[in-house]
């Protein structure tokens, strides 16, 4: 399915910033926030693992309904390491990437497994 | 138990002054006025084993360090580098950023804050078009019609409607909410738009067109039936309110600047804020995050001229973002070295700038573990600012607050501006052939 | 330490020496009558000998301030200052950045300064960016235009309690002066409306322009305060305003001084020196304010000269800077302050070609020239309103040479300011002792600091300022161009007895001192004042009273002035 992808703080993203080595910090971040008409059409239910790809690249996160609905075609990740995965590093030269309106398209992955952030940083930059 | 009021809370722009802290035997046992983010906050103090030593990568892994070792060794890379960028700031008292603006100078190297990822574009629009805004005191006392724009306060600053906007009696609002009229633009039907009495749901990407079509209205012209996903006549509503209100506010955030159009949106934003002072008294605020992001701007702009991403490779200041920003500094290769302080730009940038941080020498002062501090070659943990460390920030209406001491750090531990303070010393030492 | 200088020629007006050769002593940074042991020379044979200069008003540093510079990278990017001799890099043309205004002034002989509109609520960041700007001793003056205290104390007709409340608020925001910026018409501009004139009403608090402008002047007698109220009138920069002005002025005759100074500070006049209706009209009234200020004994004011250039406007006058935004279609800044003050910022491009700004730059040395004190009318750009205190050195010169001023009335700017102002008819030349007054011992005495400042007699501060220009060769008439190159930067800048300057090039760059004043009430008063601070706190304002006073860490180097007020009670 074709969606536009929005990044942004949630409450509990805010909640765990001091806590990035815990699990709340994956809890609270490695997710998706569906429109809960999408997460019918998509046939996924609050805890599947879907994953979420761009240009800039694919993550595995756990799809949740949202309570900020209904907003159709919109998926919603909040800020971190597994957002920016496929958030777009375009700044149109004004120094902001592209966090907000990116075109992605989410497909169901339910045996995939959410990584945690030093095993997300392993994959990505070797280190 | 040592009760600590009128306590600054070193968590988000909103910069709340009145929090009430228990602290009992090192420990604190209650933030009383703080909301959710600000009480996590305070609660972690209480978390155990807080990184007292830096650690430096080698071979097999962390291993840990002195301060002095650690000290020397991001000294020599800064001195090493060819063009090193000092990221961050936003969490960090102005009295540390000064010496972080100093140190940057030192070593020719670029200096940039989260703004450039956050509210760059807004200043961005500034510089443009102007900024006609009041402090939060003057909405408290005076505001009937409140706007947020991109923006969710009660996700990402709990208590700015209950101080400032939606809830409080002011001087002119003495009924307080019936005296007030809140309306909420968003892509989604946030939590805030929950208890908005207007709410707009603008299809994602098109806030530009939003705009103009208030703007288009505003100035005579007619718009479509429908525009932005919103029907014409919720607009012309939505623009009556504003026209007729006594004392307007737009308070926009991140939802404007980050998403397609970006200054641009908050151009044209600013420009419809200063269209309707022609009709009555309208003004705006941008929602700043991070607590001291705003004090960032001041100090390096009184001190350089310019607010954010600046560039002293030539020895005096140079200013153009989209050259002298970190993601694109980052993104293209143009650095050498990085140097952050009081942020994590290893979850908030996009991978790609993430993969040539990784690349090249790194170090990071920084009070808990983060991804940075996983990415980063060299971290030095340090007291944290607003509450082990007294210092000041300004608000996200440039307002300056001293931020309070309430407890000591854990032995052993310096504060981000006495660190900094070890390294531009050793800078110096080391540029001086010692 | 002590330092000896040497055969200079001498200017020194409050001493009453004027332009003799006379050796001038310092020792632990303070003119002596005699040195003790061995000391440093400077030979100013054949230069020109001055006391530091002091700058009355001028908004080189603080929140509006900061926020011009941030609107304007192009002013930035314009003028850079690199990292060099160990001094700090910097960047601006009209407004350079604080390490760099503190160098520019200390290179044109400044040794202090005095940041005029700083809205109370900020008072903690013009502190903490004054001290970034070395060298120079410095002050700022809170504004006290829309007050809600203020106001509601004027309106319950409780004169003490204003008194008690002014002082606490100069205590908190360590401020010098009262400052009154378009009384009233900032607190109307809350609704987007303003004051014009000084019987207008405040919306909300039932008040007037006139009752705050001489409220506030009896209260500054009664509080002792060093300097006078410190000036800007309604209706600034608005043709006709002159009578707006004029009446202002008025409204402080009758108050009675408490330091036999001024009882009124006017300052940027030029601004307030409007004729006409309309731009069309517009001329010079700089006559009539002149004649006012010659005839009266309770006024002194500063010129507020234009030298047409590209510059940043920033006054607390909010509604001001929309009406120029208006005007020029340029970006506008807004900065309303709750319960206090709305300070406003705004491009502004002055034009030689343009009728109305040649107007304004001949309605400046107008003034200069016809008011016959030179105490009476010191020299400022309202920096950077008028145009950036760089330029000094050449207001100077026109004022030293009529040929210089006729060559621009001729050939540089529009004919409409030999049509719109009598400037072209004015032969008079100052001297370097007038020159003297009205940079440095005018200030000095309007102030009230003349017992440290502005003078070079014993017990004065060792700030000396040692120009290459030797009056027995130059005659600043003819020689214009020597006149306006010689000030702009010393052969020394001498500041508490250390060279600062030498041959133009900054050598040192100390912490200056930051003057505030702290006039002591009746406690008992000061007690009952403060529950009503502390109710408006609660309910009004946006952060805690206890948060609200400026800390001590924020003075660098802070010199309490106190005064004993307690028979205020």
């Amino acid at each position: 399915m074709n969606v536009t992808l929005i990044t942004g703080r949630t409450i509990k993203q805010g909640m765990v910033i001091e806590h990035k080595d815990s699990t709340m910090y994956t809890d609270a971040n490695a997710i998706c926030e569906f429109d809960p008409d999408d997460m019918k059409k998509l046939k996924v239910s609050e805890g599947d693992t879907v994953e979420v790809s761009s240009e800039a690249g694919a993550v595995f996160v756990r799809a949740v309904k949202s309570l900020q609905s209904p907003h159709k075609n919109i998926i919603f990740i909040p800020m971190g390491p597994w957002a920016n995965q496929i958030t777009s590093p375009k700044t149109d030269s004004v120094g902001m990437p592209s966090f907000k309106g990116i075109p992605a398209s989410v497909k169901l992955a339910k045996d995939k497994k959410v990584l945690t952030y030093p095993e997300l940083l392993k994959q990505s930059f070797g280190k | 138990m040592e009760i600590h009021t009128d306590v600054i809370c070193p968590f988000c722009g909103t910069l709340c002054d009145d929090i009430e802290v228990h602290v009992e035997n090192g420990r604190v046992m209650e933030a009383l006025n703080a909301c959710k983010l600000g009480n996590a906050k305070f609660m972690s103090m209480n978390k155990k084993n807080r990184h007292i030593v830096p650690m430096v990568r080698g071979e097999d892994g962390f291993t840990e360090t002195t301060i002095e070792d650690a000290v020397e060794r991001v000294a020599r890379m800064l001195v090493d580098a060819k063009k090193p960028l000092l990221y961050g700031w936003a969490t960090t008292e102005c009295e540390a950023q000064s010496v972080g603006i100093e140190l940057a100078e030192e070593v020719g190297g670029v200096i940039d804050s989260c703004a450039s990822v956050c509210h760059g574009p807004s200043v961005l629009a500034i510089q443009d078009v102007g900024f006609p805004s009041v402090t939060l005191g003057e909405v408290k006392n005076r505001a009937d019609l409140d706007i947020y724009w991109g923006s969710n306060p009660m996700h990402a600053h709990p208590r700015h409607m209950s101080r400032y906007s939606r809830y409080p009696r002011g001087y002119f609002r003495e009924r307080g909410q019936q005296d007030r009229t809140v309306i909420v633009i968003d892509v989604r039907r946030t939590d805030t738009a929950g208890i908005a009495d207007k709410f707009l749901q603008v299809s994602p990407g098109d806030d530009y067109e939003l705009v103009n079509a208030f703007r288009t209205l505003l100035n005579g012209g007619d718009i479509p039936d429908e525009v932005a996903g919103i029907a014409k006549k919720d607009i012309a509503s939505a623009l009556e309110l504003m026209k007729t209100c006594q004392f307007g506010m737009l308070f926009f955030g991140v939802g404007l600047t980050m998403s397609p159009g970006k200054h641009r949106n908050i151009d044209n934003a600013i420009s419809l804020v200063v269209d309707l002072n022609k009709y009555t008294k309208f003004n705006l605020i941008p929602m700043r995050g991070h607590y001291n992001v705003t004090g960032f701007s001041e100090v390096l702009t009184w001190q350089s001229g310019f607010p954010f991403g600046v560039d002293y490779t030539r020895g005096y200041p140079q200013y153009n973002p989209g050259e002298t920003t970190s993601v694109e500094l980052l993104s293209r290769g143009e650095v050498d070295a990085v140097f952050v302080v009081g942020s994590d730009p290893a979850a908030n940038f996009p991978k790609k700038a993430v993969e040539h941080l990784a690349k090249i020498p790194s170090a990071v002062i920084e009070p808990h573990e983060t991804p940075t501090t996983y990415l980063c070659d060299l971290n030095i943990p340090s007291a944290i600012a607003g509450i082990e460390v007294e210092g000041t920030a300004y608000r996200m209406d440039n307002v300056p607050i001293r931020m309070r001491k309430i407890m000591d750090a854990p032995a052993g531990l310096y504060s981000d501006r006495e660190i900094l303070e070890m390294i531009l010393l050793k800078v110096r030492e080391i540029k001086n052939g010692a | 330490m002590e330092l000896e200088i040497k055969n200079g020629v001498v200017f020194d007006p409050l001493n009453k020496v004027d332009g003799e050769k006379k050796d001038i002593l310092i020792r632990d940074g303070r003119i002596v009558e005699k040195l003790k042991g061995k000391h440093d020379v400077i030979d100013a044979s054949g230069k020109l000998v001055m006391p530091g200069g002091v700058e009355i008003h001028s908004h080189f540093a603080g929140g509006k301030e900061t926020a011009g510079r941030m609107l304007r990278p192009e002013d930035g990017a314009r003028t850079v200052y690199p990292k060099r001799n160990g001094l700090r890099s910097g960047s601006g043309y009209s407004m350079p950045s604080s390490f760099t205004a503190g160098y520019l002034y200390a290179q044109m002989g400044y040794t202090m300064c005095n940041t005029p509109a700083m809205p109370p609520l900020f008072a903690r960041h013009t502190h903490e960016e004054l001290g970034d700007v070395p060298i120079v001793d410095k002050s700022a003056y809170p504004t006290f235009d829309g007050n809600w205290f203020v106001m509601r104390y004027l309106k319950e007709g409780d004169p003490d309690k204003l008194a008690a409340c002014v002082a606490w608020f100069l205590r908190a925001t360590k401020g010098l002066v009262i400052k009154i910026v378009n009384p009233g018409g900032t607190e109307n501009w809350g609704w987007g409306k303003n004051a014009v004139g000084i019987d207008d009403p405040v919306i909300g608090f039932d008040v007037t322009p006139a009752q705050i402008v001489k409220g506030l002047a009896e209260v500054n007698e009664r509080l002792k305060l060093p300097h006078s109220i410190h000036l800007h009138p309604n209706n600034l920069g608005k043709p006709g305003n002159i009578e707006t002005t004029v009446e202002t002025l008025e409204l402080c005759r009758e108050v009675k001084s408490a330091n036999a100074r001024q009882t009124v500070y006017l300052t940027h006049a030029q601004f307030h020196s409007f004729g006409g209706d309309s731009w069309k009209n517009f001329e010079s009234k700089a006559d009539e304010l002149a004649k006012y200020i010659n005839r009266c004994d309770h006024v002194v004011c500063d010129t507020g000269n234009v030298t047409l250039d590209e510059t940043t406007t920033m006054t607390s006058d909010g509604p001001m800077e929309y009406f120029l935004h208006n005007l020029t279609h340029l970006k506008w800044v807004n900065k309303d302050v709750e319960l206090e003050t709305a300070p406003g910022i705004t491009p502004f491009i002055y034009s030689r070609k343009n009728p109305v700004h040649s107007v304004q730059w001949a309605i400046g040395l107008e003034l200069a020239l016809l008011i016959d004190d030179p105490f009476k009318v010191l020299l400022a750009t309202d920096h950077p309103n008028g145009g950036p205190f760089t330029r000094y050195p050449r207001i100077i010169a026109w004022l030293m040479s009529e040929p210089y001023r006729r060559y621009y009335m001729e050939e540089r700017v529009h004919k409409g300011a030999q049509k719109g102002s009598s400037l072209a008819t004015l032969d008079r030349e100052y001297t370097f002792s007038d020159i003297a007054v009205v940079t440095r011992a005018g200030q000095a005495k309007a102030l009230g600091l003349s017992e440290l400042k502005g003078h070079l007699g014993v017990g004065a501060h060792g700030d000396v300022a040692i120009y290459d220009i030797d009056p027995a060769q130059v005659d600043p008439s003819k020689d214009f161009k020597a006149v306006e190159k010689g000030f702009a930067k010393t052969a020394y800048t001498i500041k508490d007895g250390e060279i600062i300057v030498k041959d133009g090039l900054i050598r040192a760059t100390p912490q200056g001192r930051t003057y505030w004043a702290n006039p002591v009430v009746d406690h008992e008063l000061d007690r009952e004042m403060l529950k009503d601070v502390e109710q408006y706190f609660k309910k009004y304002y946006s952060v805690n009273l206890a948060n609200y006073p400026v800390q001590k860490e924020y003075l660098k180097r802070g010199r309490e002035i106190q005064i004993d007020a307690r028979d205020v009670k």
